[in-house]
């Protein structure tokens, strides 16, 4: 789960990370008073959005006085960011960060990830910020620092002072330098962050270390228990699609294709959609039902994946283990009754009582394409889609 | 024998008496596994399924010799459950739960390393389909009945994935020696290399089919171990050829985040440490039949 910038940065103040002094706006008005509020001459006017890059995309822009600010927020809300991380549909500004304008001397960056290859949370810090950390790996891979934290007693100070020493820091920043890096390590840990990034980490003119720009993920398995991150979700951010079928139970991604997929698994829903675009098609989503498959769930499946209108097909893969087939065409009939399904519906069950599953399907007397293999299935949804397409301009 | 697990494998269940442990431990009863009880804290004294109950793992360890443990515990207490097993002197734990927050797994981790390596736990899963020798004994969610027994040997995140991958088996009448679930968990018990080392080894298994998918450096760990060390064939595939980048597909660790984690690089690296690649999820059997009938020529 993501957070916006905004409320990452108090996180991390609250845990001894110096942010510049700022304030959230929902419109103009609010934008030129938090002006006011915060003091000086220069602020910068930031879009909160779920994304990075946002500068390039127009959603930072540096003011100097209030019809400055109250242009910029006019322009930004209400309005979708188009970045490179956000894809062509783009992400609802809908709040902003008014900010005092920090003078920068040195831009840094500093991470927190979880390493997969040691099962630990990795330290990821070099003197080349500013720029995307992909980026720094490709132009300036020798200026990567890297450590490990043992979980067993947690990050210790020397390892702090060894990365700020290693960003070659002036003697006096080494202190607040080390005090900002555990501060992240704490924020990370006791809210079971999945990845902190402060990019940059600014040293100033006068000489203060300053976190600009502040991004956090946080473990969607640990929320039970931090209830103060769930809070912090922004659905807004979120593409409705998802949203409405997690709120449902459901494992589900939007993707920009036309066939919508209902599988049970998540490896064989990745492999159906692979075979869908072998078969020369394009997935609309990648929507995982768990293991029952009982008709309930089948029913909110087809809700969520009849809710993209781009979806002019639909297939279901239902490996019927622990269950049984019959059950399963069982729900899928009494879901296609009760949602009403007007694209072609292909669907293909394996597993226990596989041929009782196939006969009920074909009983029913519903439109239901009976696919065997998986191989089938995709070959017959793309015909199906290919044909209805082909319908549609024709009509 | 197959690994980890055959029919005298001493197995009992932590989570016991709950909705999911019930259904699934009556089902590997059935099986045929030799399940000689369960875990349930506060509840122990009591029978279920016709065998005994226990508070403590340690306690039903020292009553019914169990070697082994099966995890239903839901996930904000199954690292407990885990770092209890490991403490009991059980060899073998599989852990279902999907859900475990990652630090709970790195501590995990971190808490099996205070045992000496002859006397560790091995781990599989968490979020996984478990473990089974098929004819002999099932310790999992899987449906027994779609393994033929036979000289294969399966390693893969997903279950329902594995189980079409063994049907499609079944059906050319190409059995399994073990198939084994290690889940789609960021962090998890047991690596694909894990696994691979341990069919390597077993006399029981001619072959190897690794399911892997998006995110995460096991399987490219695993293909250049087995490049270096593996005589026996490995085939594989490699699910999410159409997943977007920084997008979680159902696994909590599928997810391409890095270099190197996409379903197209995994391929060419698997490529070029010579493992045989399943081109399409729909022909596993073929792909297996076919390694088999070379392998048989060339021996």
């Amino acid at each position: 789960m993501d957070i916006h910038e905004y409320q990452a940065k108090e996180l991390l103040a609250r845990h001894g990370v110096h942010v510049p002094r700022g304030g959230l706006a929902y419109s103009p008005e609010q934008a030129t008073y938090r002006a006011r509020e915060i003091g000086g001459a220069k602020w910068v006017l930031k879009a909160q959005v779920h994304s990075g890059a946002r500068g390039k995309a127009g959603g930072i822009k540096l003011c100097s006085n209030d019809e400055e600010i109250s242009n910029a927020a006019e322009a930004m809300l209400g309005r979708k960011l188009v970045t490179h991380q956000t894809g062509p549909r783009g992400k609802l500004i809908s709040r902003l960060y008014l900010e005092e304008a920090v003078d920068i001397a040195q831009e840094l960056y500093l991470g927190f990830v979880l390493d997969r290859k040691e099962e630990r949370v990795m330290i990821v810090a070099s003197a080349a910020g500013g720029m995307e950390i992909e980026e720094i790996s490709e132009r300036k891979p020798d200026s990567i620092i890297r450590a490990t934290v043992d979980p067993g007693v947690g990050m210790q100070g020397f390892q702090a002072r060894e990365i700020a020493f290693g960003l070659g820091l002036e003697s006096n920043l080494i202190g607040k330098a080390t005090e900002t890096i555990l501060g992240c390590y704490q924020v990370f840990r006791d809210y079971d962050a999945s990845m902190l990034e402060i990019n940059p980490l600014v040293v100033t003119r006068d000489g203060s270390l300053v976190a600009l720009d502040a991004k956090m993920s946080f473990d969607e398995n640990a929320l039970f228990r931090r209830p103060e991150i769930s809070e912090l979700r922004d659905k807004s951010q979120e593409d409705p699609r998802e949203t409405f079928a997690s709120d449902r139970g459901l494992s589900y991604v939007g993707l920009d294709g036309n066939i919508g997929c209902i599988i049970n698994g998540a490896g064989l829903a990745m492999a159906t959609m692979d075979m869908i675009k072998i078969a020369g098609g394009e997935p609309a989503n990648f929507l995982d039902i768990g293991g029952g498959a009982s008709p309930e769930r089948v029913a909110k499946s087809f809700r969520a994946v009849l809710g993209d209108k781009n979806v002019e097909t639909i297939l279901v893969n239902i490996f019927a283990g622990i269950n049984r087939c019959d059950w399963v065409a069982e729900g899928v009939i009494k879901a296609i009754r009760e949602v009403g399904v007007d694209v072609p519906l292909v669907v293909r069950l394996s597993g226990t009582k596989v041929e009782e599953g196939r006969k009920i399907l074909a009983d029913s007397g519903e439109a239901v394409i009976v696919a065997d293999t998986l191989a089938e299935a995709a070959e017959k949804a793309v015909a199906a889609w290919r044909e209805a397409t082909k319908n549609k301009k024709a009509a | 024998m197959a690994i980890l697990l055959n029919r005298s494998t001493r197995v009992i269940v932590q989570g016991f008496t709950g909705k999911i442990g019930s259904f699934h431990a009556d089902d590997m009863k059935r099986y045929g596994t030799k399940l000689v009880g369960g875990v349930t804290p506060g509840k122990g004294g009591q029978t279920h399924l016709g065998l005994p109950i226990f508070n403590t793992v340690k306690g039903a360890v020292r009553e019914t010799r169990a070697e082994a443990s099966i995890v239903f515990v839901p996930p904000p207490f199954a690292a407990d459950s885990i770092m209890e097993a490991a403490d009991a002197g059980i060899k073998l734990c599989v852990c279902i739960t999907d859900g475990i927050p990652s630090q709970d797994m790195m501590q995990v981790k971190r808490y099996m390393r205070r045992y000496r390596f002859e006397d560790r736990m091995r781990l599989v899963g968490p979020n996984c389909a478990g473990v089974v020798t098929p004819g002999q004994a099932l310790m999992g969610i899987m449906p027994g009945s779609i393994y033929l027994p036979g000289r294969v040997g399966i390693v893969g995140r997903s279950g329902t994935l594995g189980y079409e991958a063994a049907s499609q088996m079944k059906a050319l009448g190409i059995g399994v020696s073990t198939s084994v679930g290690i889940g789609g968990d960021p962090i998890n018990g047991s690596s694909f290399k894990d696994i691979l080392q341990l069919f390597e080894r077993d006399d029981d298994t001619d072959a190897v089919v690794m399911i892997g998918e998006i995110g995460g450096p096991q399987e490219a760990e695993a293909a250049i171990w087995a490049r270096d060390n593996m005589r026996k064939p490995l085939i594989a595939y490699i699910a999410g050829l159409s997943a977007p980048k920084g997008r979680r597909m159902g696994h909590a660790g599928a997810i391409i985040s890095a270099f190197g984690e996409s379903a197209q690089e995994k391929v060419e690296i698997l490529k070029e440490a010579g493992v045989v690649i399943v081109p399409t999820p729909a022909s596993f059997g073929e792909v297996v039949a076919d390694t088999l009938a070379r392998t048989k020529k060339a021996a």
